[in-house]
């Protein structure tokens, strides 16, 4: 059969295809400006925020721009010696500009990132240079500090030659490429990064068990009460969400301080002695109890959807066939919330990997997580470029996280509501 | 074997939820071993509580409920060993056909060859061999109300409940299922509890029938003892099609009353009724009234035709007779009814026989 017979045409004698195309067109054109919009909206809002996070962490184009001839002269330089003549006259062209432009501070900044200490050498150059006579200028500096004489420095400069760099994301797991180029771990007792990593996604587990042995419970009673009862608490859930976290925030901090509530109560009962009152407060203990109870409607909320939809004949048609009702409960009722669980606990675990504002409050130094070295970047240093490569680092592991999941449990079997 | 009587026996039950409206009252109810019985009635009747008493989700307020002689009230469900198919089948979603079937076995810890057997002897009763792998979504509503009703025999329990099993089911599918579950029960002889409110269903396929209303039995008997001979007039509306006349009875002897009605009177059968000045209701089944009866019939009226409905094998009239305009007939087709037309003025006869004087609406 040749295909020419097997297009089908409609009454018209148009290949029905084409027709229907034809006649489906106009939905499809008002279905998309519906979309757009949102479309738009996540546009500017999500995507590019993120593109522009992405390319300023591993831009580097600053101090590429500032020190243009110095980099030019660089090229040949092979980085075992000091760097010749001409390298130190294309420095001293480059910095002097600078100094006049008064944009020399950045410059001392991001060389500083590279090399401690060299902010206090750069600063005393800026002062010296503008005596300095033409020519011999490798002496010249060399004599406004020792330093200059010392290789590393410069090899510091020449690191920053690329317009682009991965040095950021190094830092962010306590790595960088060391005067070799080699990629090694910053000294042992430096490495808090990896520490802020290792704690965030502990406190993001406990976190979320916590939330599931205390959601599942809640959500089984708000599917299965009466109507009249079930809004009551479906309200004490909810209740949580409509008022502020910081408000929130701010009373566990009340509660739970050493001359807190929760403290008073337990030297009233004996169960610790007044002088002896437990840190509740300002450690992990804090960002635990404060961040279970902030998430915990995001956990109520997907399982009492899911368990809305089993019908209570299913545990009483398990029970009429013998079983047990413990049985019942994990060979019946517990496979069927598999969905809600799967939700709910990835919902509370992305968002707690990114929890800032409550860890800040109550955290302290002991329970801080990764957000805020985030927040400390982008307000305090101004390294924004690291902000953001941590950033990025960490929207790539929620990513991978999703990605597990969905090898495991499929991400078809969620159920939000 | 001899049968066991009484194998289930509710023993003066009573039922509220609330503490305020008995949803069962004083309820007393013997089932024979092997026997088919339907608990019939309209919705908020009691019955579906009835059945969840015997399944053990729900308790009695007063009274006990006997298994084979033994008290079972104390009894949670998963050790009374009764089968149950749900309203809505209830089939675990997450498992397959085979699983589902396996479930009460496996709890039960039997090993795995038997496990098979019975599951595929179970299968192939309700002719599902082909399907053990499929999962419960993926079969119509017929199968999935198969699977149920054999994932309730599996285990062989000695009694089975149905909690109007055929009521998601359209029409022809509900017919033909219920042969299907009476000739399951007669084959492998297991005691059914049945819940319906459809009458049909429970006359087709009950060896006793009992009728619920406001939380009691009206009435309990075979199938066409209930048709033919309701003890009271909730029974005889709720049963069948059923002609009523209102009056109040004027003469009482020898099995059979006079009843004055508002245009006339009638001979009547006495059933609850005992004195003279008692107010009554008439029962008549449609199909006992004829129209110009050869044979001589103690009750002989004229009445005029409002409508004819012609329903194939047999035509429906209404008349107006003695002041009740919604007298139904039942004609079945013939070439003799030719003065059936809408207006004409005919003969209607009966015996006070099938006329049963039941108690006041």
């Amino acid at each position: 059969m040749s295909s020419e017979t097997q297009k089908i045409l409609s009454t018209d004698g148009i290949p029905l295809e084409e027709s229907l195309k034809k006649a489906e067109k106009k939905n499809k054109i008002k279905a998309f400006l519906l979309v757009t919009p949102l479309l738009l909206f996540l546009i500017i809002t999500y995507i590019v925020p993120i593109a522009d996070m992405f390319s300023r962490s591993i831009d580097d184009k600053m101090v590429t721009n500032m020190l243009p001839k110095t980099f030019k002269a660089m090229e040949q330089w092979d980085g075992k010696e000091l760097p010749s003549e001409e390298v130190f006259e294309a420095f001293y062209l480059d910095y002097k500009i600078l100094v006049k432009n008064k944009t020399a501070g950045k410059l001392q900044t991001q060389l500083n990132y590279e090399k401690n200490g060299f902010k206090s050498v750069l600063k005393k150059l800026a002062r010296k240079q503008k005596k300095f006579e033409e020519g011999n200028y490798k002496e010249q500096i060399m004599k406004v500090h020792k330093r200059w004489r010392n290789v590393e420095y410069w090899r510091a400069i020449k690191r920053r030659a690329p317009a682009y760099t991965y040095s950021k994301y190094l830092k962010g797991v306590d790595m960088y490429s060391n005067e070799d180029g080699k990629i090694v771990q910053v000294a042992e007792d430096r490495r808090i990064h990896r520490i802020l990593w290792s704690r965030t996604l502990e406190v993001a587990f406990f976190v979320t068990l916590f939330c599931f042995l205390m959601a599942y419970p809640i959500a089984h009673l708000l599917a299965t009460l009466p109507m009249k009862y079930s809004n009551l608490l479906m309200i004490c859930v909810l209740l949580p969400f409509w008022t502020s976290l910081l408000v929130r925030t701010a009373s566990w901090m009340i509660l739970l301080q050493q001359q807190g509530i929760v403290n008073d109560f337990f030297v009233w009962i004996g169960l610790v002695t007044d002088d002896n009152r437990p840190e509740m407060m300002y450690n992990k203990t804090g960002t635990y109890v404060a961040m279970t109870q902030i998430l915990l409607p995001f956990m109520v909320l997907p399982l009492y959807s899911v368990m809305k939809t089993i019908s209570p004949s299913l545990m009483r048609a398990g029970k009429s066939l013998g079983a047990t009702p413990a049985v019942a409960f994990f060979k019946v009722y517990f496979p069927l919330t598999i969905p809600g669980i799967g939700a709910g606990c990835l919902l509370v675990f992305i968002l707690a990997i990114g929890y800032y504002i409550t860890p800040a409050l109550v955290g302290g130094a002991s329970g801080t997580l990764i957000s805020n070295q985030i927040a400390y970047h982008m307000k305090s240093t101004l390294d924004w470029s690291f902000a953001s490569a941590m950033g990025l680092m960490l929207l790539t592991g929620v990513l991978v996280i999703y990605w597990i999941y969905n090898k495991l449990v499929g991400v078809d079997n969620i159920k939000l509501g | 074997m001899s049968k066991k009587e009484d194998f289930v026996k509710f023993d003066k039950v009573d039922k509220s939820y609330d503490g305020k409206v008995l949803v069962v009252k004083d309820l007393n109810l013997d089932i024979e071993e092997g026997e088919f019985v339907t608990m019939l009635g309209p919705s908020g009747s009691g019955k579906t509580t009835c059945l969840m008493m015997l399944a053990g989700f729900e308790t009695p307020t007063n009274g006990e409920i006997y298994l084979d002689k033994n008290p079972i009230s104390n009894i949670p469900p998963h050790k009374r060993g009764i089968g149950m198919v749900f309203q809505n089948y209830a089939l675990f979603p997450h498992m397959t056909v085979f699983e589902n079937l396996a479930f009460p076995l496996r709890v039960r810890k039997i090993s795995k060859e038997d496990i098979e057997k019975k599951v595929d002897k179970a299968l192939s009763m309700v002719s599902l061999s082909e399907f053990g792998n499929r999962m419960p979504g993926q079969l119509s509503g017929g199968q999935q109300q198969r699977v149920a009703v054999a994932r309730a025999l599996v285990f062989d329990p000695s009694v089975v409940l149905m909690d109007e099993p055929l009521g998601a089911l359209d029409k022809n599918l509900r017919e033909s299922m219920q042969y299907e579950i009476k000739h399951i029960h007669e084959s492998i002889g297991v005691t059914v509890v049945y819940v319906t409110h459809d009458q049909g269903e429970a006359l087709t396929m009950s060896n006793r029938i009992a009728v619920f209303n406001d939380g009691k039995v009206q009435q309990l008997s075979s199938p066409d003892k209930l048709y033919e001979e309701p003890v009271n007039s909730f029974v005889a509306e709720f049963i069948g099609e059923n002609n009523t006349f209102a009056g109040e009875i004027s003469d009482i002897s020898n099995g059979s009353c006079k009843v004055k009605l508002d245009q006339g009177e009638i001979i009547a059968n006495p059933i609850s009724v005992k004195s003279v000045g008692e107010k009554t209701t008439v029962s008549i089944r449609p199909e006992r009234a004829l129209i110009n009866p050869k044979d001589k019939m103690d009750n002989n009226q004229k009445g005029k035709i409002e409508e004819v409905i012609y329903h194939g094998d047999h035509t429906r009239v209404r008349l107006n007779l003695l002041g009740n305009s919604e007298f139904i007939l039942k004609v079945p087709n013939s070439s003799q009814n030719l003065d059936i037309k809408l207006g004409n003025e005919i003969n209607i006869g009966w015996n006070s026989h099938d006329a049963r004087a039941l108690d006041p609406k």
